[in-house]
């Protein structure tokens, strides 16, 4: 039982992470109908961007976050709007996704080359100090984790769904025609969508890189997992995207105890079958009635 | 404007500078990109390193070195072109790869050419299939788990070893070869646990691991994977002995484990950490250059060319076969070759056989606890 | 348009005979020509079997509007179907049916239920069939070789080795014509026209009383199947498989040159195969960056001509029809 406890609360705090990493793809849909492999490389980079700070500009740690937060949101979001979905969305989806595509080589080979190909130990935001509850160990920083991704989740709902501009970016996700008829200003909604999935990816990285280290290839695992999460929420919902990034998270370490560690993957992919067949819309998704 | 992106491309191919005629050009095939790029690039810098030395010091027989540097993307089709291609310009030795599963699809082809072929590949079977053009720069695993297996039978005195390994050619071999190993010693395996590479959440094998209630732990994980295991160890209370092979005691996993590492011990094949003043010298000049510091495939890389250089010497000649022929059977020693930091024996296999360590980490540095011999005189 | 397509036949010819005379060696006939070296045939012969994977990519993609990310694990079913059926003894011709066939069921089983739902989630089940192909591969020692990889023979056909590199590379070239006409006669025969139909407007189609899911149903089968004859030729020109090819990353890398090279034309996975396989050749001067340039080009290619490099040459050959040239690539705005 105190192993069973002890899965759930890891895989939740992992499951938190890949949700960070999930509703920026749910968002990126949501605006523009297409999928950003380079999605695990956005949560890889931003730890990057504090590293190099701290190492060639010799800012101090919270310096160095504020100079990754800022340069996520200039490149993840600004330029990477405007270099890259902009002249391409117009011509369709594929040529856009196979763009990202090439972008997440470009990321990952770019940080191997420019930083380095070893993992990187990362500065914690939370002490490495563990305590004990109900018999379960848990680290200061898998709560803290916990605490900022729910935090961050909770507030972006609010957003989304008590602000004026939160509600002017759903009408523009939902129909952007329409949206533009009654006055809502489509494209800095779509600009904004686009600064928060950066806010969101920085976010996760400074989360992430003390527990996992930072690495230019560890972008492969977490888009993988943030993919088939945002899949298996529902890809319309950021709720969706909340509750299948900890369903991913816990069913990948139950599944290495209780059923394989060599097919561990394998489980929360079954699951993500199941749901396109029998719930396509995801499991907290609702049906996509937009005309294409 | 059509052709904007394409333009200095094409200028940038026109320029690309062949290399100098009377070097002499060895192709240096790893693992540059993909799964393995830390390996690989450890290996570059560490030859690269080693061939400065050499070209600065006059060369080899008068010839100097020069290094081309082709990516297997850490693929073992890839692999095989790049040493097809490599064969057809006839080289004098090849370098790499240092996948095991990229060695064993191309040892054939260097055979087949009669191309000697200095690997980092660790994995038992290469040895085994009767090419006479491969060359280790480290222990298979056929040489280095009986040791490690002899440790837990007599140092640790283990009755059961839960095993966990990273499911590559690297880890799966080394899991094989470990179990082997261990039954023939009366040691029970009480779980073999397979894990990924670039796995970040090691909380299943640890609950894993507990659950099979084993003496001792064996890990055989790359660097960052061991570090986050022990991590995930600690928290968990698992009190068992942690032991491994090299990658379970480099510095990269003290660096990203911290404490957690302390206690964990095993058999290093190569470290620069070791107490010889040759090697330790060695990973000051690589952590000057390169900024951090060199892992075991960092010293493999850097082991590839000064094999080379003996080779050639004892040869008399720049001939690819006889290059071969004069490695097998050869001890080169530190005294004529400084660069080779620890004498080595190559059998006629391409097995090498050197001195090892027994080492531990105790609060936070890598101590050397026992050193074991070579193998034959 | 018309320019363009009266030279299309002419150019066919000269193609095939490039391939069939540039890697031989023409000295015995008074040619001053030593063909190619044996790595120079490798590549190319590499080019050619990605170039048929990627046909079938491009029907399903180009043709049929869906989107798939399993072709590398097609190319793995086919390749780990030859290579245990070549060591078993069987003769070339049968493995090389026996791995398109076996493609084309799984292709069936796969997309029948995931068709049934909207768009994109063929993407999701192929994504997830990948990875658990993937795993297999890695897992199941006793029949793949798992991670070791496992060693593949070239085969013996009617007495003939195909050992030699040459020898085989026109074993490849025999087998991609046969199945770049099967594709074009599939493309040009009444039931690929409804195919065309349902590529410029599916709810017309649909209206016709063309059966728009079987239609895409068999288009992603025999693409896949496609993908398992690439695979059967793979595994012995490779002489050697292990799961590193099958994986998601060159599942992306297909869908990749397809587009690239020009989704919904016929020519387009040949240039596209070219631009993944070729390109980091001539990269090779950049050593480590080359990833690094590639993927720019890949990127720029994508901003300055979406509709790939084919459309690119269209607009070239055709610059006073261009909003004609354009709309030649509506499988792009389908895609939406």
């Amino acid at each position: 039982m105190a192993d069973f406890l002890q899965l759930l609360i890891a895989g939740i705090a992992t499951g938190a992470i890949y949700a960070l990493a999930a509703i920026g793809f749910t968002l990126l849909w949501q605006t523009s109908q297409t999928i950003n492999f380079a999605q695990g490389e956005f949560v890889m980079l931003p730890a990057f961007f504090a590293l190099a700070a701290m190492k060639w500009g010799g800012a101090p740690f919270w310096l160095a976050c504020l100079v990754a937060v800022a340069m996520s949101l200039l490149i993840l979001g600004v330029a990477f709007k405007g270099l890259i979905v902009d002249p391409l969305i117009k011509h369709g989806a594929m040529p856009l996704v196979i763009s990202t595509i090439g972008l997440s080589i470009f990321l990952k080979d770019g940080v191997k080359d420019a930083y380095s190909a070893e993992a990187q130990p990362f500065p914690a935001i939370f002490p490495d100090r563990l305590i004990e509850i109900l018999g379960v160990k848990v680290s200061l920083a898998q709560i803290g984790v916990l605490i900022i991704a729910f935090g961050v989740i909770f507030v972006l709902q609010w957003f989304l769904g008590g602000t004026r501009i939160g509600r002017q970016m759903q009408a523009t996700a939902q129909n952007p025609t329409v949206a533009r008829i009654l006055g809502v200003p489509v494209e800095r909604m779509i600009l904004y969508t686009f600064l928060i999935n950066a806010a969101l990816a920085a976010m996760a990285s400074l989360l992430i890189s003390p527990i996992y280290l930072a690495k230019f290839s560890s972008g492969e695992t977490l888009g993988m997992a943030a993919f088939v999460a945002a899949i298996v929420g529902g890809f319309n919902q950021v709720r969706g995207a909340i509750a299948g990034g900890i369903i991913v998270g816990v069913l990948d370490n139950m599944a290495a105890v209780y059923v394989s560690t060599a097919y561990r993957q394998a489980v929360p992919l079954v699951l993500l079958v199941l749901i396109i067949l029998f719930r396509p819309q995801g499991l907290l998704g609702r049906k996509e009635e937009r005309a294409v | 404007m059509k052709f904007k992106g394409l333009l200095p491309f094409a200028v940038a191919v026109s320029l690309a500078v062949p290399a100098l005629a009377q070097d002499i050009k060895i192709p240096n095939i790893i693992e540059l990109s993909g799964g393995g790029a830390t390996v690989g690039n450890n290996w570059k810098n560490g030859s690269s390193l080693a061939v400065e030395e050499i070209n600065a010091a006059g060369g080899i027989l008068g010839k100097k070195i020069a290094l081309e540097f082709v990516d297997t993307a850490s693929d073992p089709g890839k692999a095989r072109a790049a040493i097809q291609r490599a064969l057809d310009d006839k080289p004098m030795a090849i370098f790499g790869p240092i996948y095991s599963g990229s060695v064993n699809a191309t040892l054939k082809l260097t055979a087949e050419a009669e191309v000697p072929q200095i690997i980092g590949g660790e994995a038992a079977n290469i040895t085994a299939q009767g090419s006479k053009y491969i060359f280790r720069t480290s222990f298979g695993q056929n040489v280095s788990m009986p040791k490690i297996a002899n440790y837990i039978r007599d140092g640790v005195k283990a009755k059961s070893v839960a095993v966990v390994f990273v499911n590559n050619d690297f880890g799966k071999g080394g899991s094989t070869s470990i179990i082997k190993e261990l039954e023939a010693r009366g040691i029970k395996v009480a779980a073999n646990i397979s894990t990924e590479a670039g796995q970040a959440d090691f909380a299943a094998d640890v609950v894993k691991v507990k659950g099979a209630n084993a003496d001792a732990v064996f890990i055989y994980l790359n660097e960052e994977e061991s570090a986050r295991f022990l991590i995930e160890a600690r928290k968990q209370n698992l009190d068992k002995p942690m032991l491994g092979e090299t990658t379970l005691l480099g510095q990269k996993v003290i660096d990203l484990a911290k404490e957690a590492a302390n206690g964990a011990k095993g058999h290093v094949g190569l470290t620069v950490d070791a107490p010889i003043p040759a090697v330790q010298a060695f990973g000051k000049k690589f952590e000057e250059k390169y900024k951090y510091k060199s892992d075991h495939n960092g010293m493999k890389g850097y082991f590839a060319p000064y094999m080379l250089k003996a080779a050639v010497e004892k040869a008399g000649k720049w001939d690819a076969k006889a290059i071969a022929a004069a490695l097998h059977g050869l001890t080169i020693t530190t005294d004529k070759t400084p660069g080779i930091l620890i004498e080595g024996t190559w059998d006629d296999t391409g097995e090498i056989d050197r001195i090892s360590f027994l080492a531990e980490i105790k609060n936070g540095k890598q101590v050397i606890t026992e050193t074991l011999p070579k193998l034959k005189k | 348009m018309t320019r363009f397509n009266a030279l299309k036949t002419p150019l066919i010819v000269l193609a095939l005979a490039l391939l069939i005379l540039v890697p031989a060696d023409l000295t015995g006939f008074g040619i001053p020509w030593g063909g190619l070296k044996r790595y120079g045939i490798y590549i190319l012969s590499l080019w050619l079997v990605t170039s048929i994977a990627a046909m079938g990519v491009n029907l399903i993609v180009g043709y049929a509007g869906q989107e798939t990310l399993a072709q590398a694990a097609f190319l793995g079913i086919g390749a780990f179907t030859s290579a245990l059926l070549l060591k078993a003894g069987y003769p070339f011709f049968v493995v090389f049916l026996l791995a398109g066939a076996l493609a084309f069921l799984v292709g069936i089983v796969l997309g029948f239920p995931a068709l049934r739902v909207q768009k994109h989630y063929l993407a999701f089940v192929t994504l997830a069939f990948t990875v658990f192909m993937w795993l297999v591969i890695r897992n199941e020692d006793w029949l793949t070789g798992g991670v070791s990889g496992m060693d593949v023979k070239r085969p013996v056909i009617l007495g003939v080795s195909t050992k030699p590199g040459l020898t085989f590379y026109y074993l490849i070239l025999a087998m991609t014509a046969v199945l770049t006409f099967a594709l074009r006669w599939i493309l040009n025969s009444p039931w690929g026209r409804a195919f065309t139909a349902l590529r410029e407007n599916p709810i017309r189609a649909e209206s016709l009383g063309i059966d728009v899911r079987t239609y895409i149903l068999l288009a992603f089968a025999i693409g896949s199947a496609y993908g398992g004859f690439a695979g059967a030729l793979y595994a012995p020109l490779v002489e050697f498989i292990d799961p590193a090819p099958f994986a998601l990353g060159p599942s992306l890398l297909f869908m990749l040159m397809v587009v690239v090279g020009g989704a919904g034309s016929f020519a387009g996975p040949f240039i596209g195969a070219a631009v993944a396989v070729l390109l980091p050749e001539w990269l090779r001067f950049a050593e480590g960056l080359y990833l690094i340039i590639f993927s720019v080009i890949v990127m720029l290619m994508m901003a300055l001509c979406p509709t790939g490099i084919v459309g690119l040459i269209e607009r070239i050959f055709t610059p006073a029809r261009r909003p004609h040239a354009d709309d030649k690539g509506p499988v792009l705005k389908e895609a939406k």
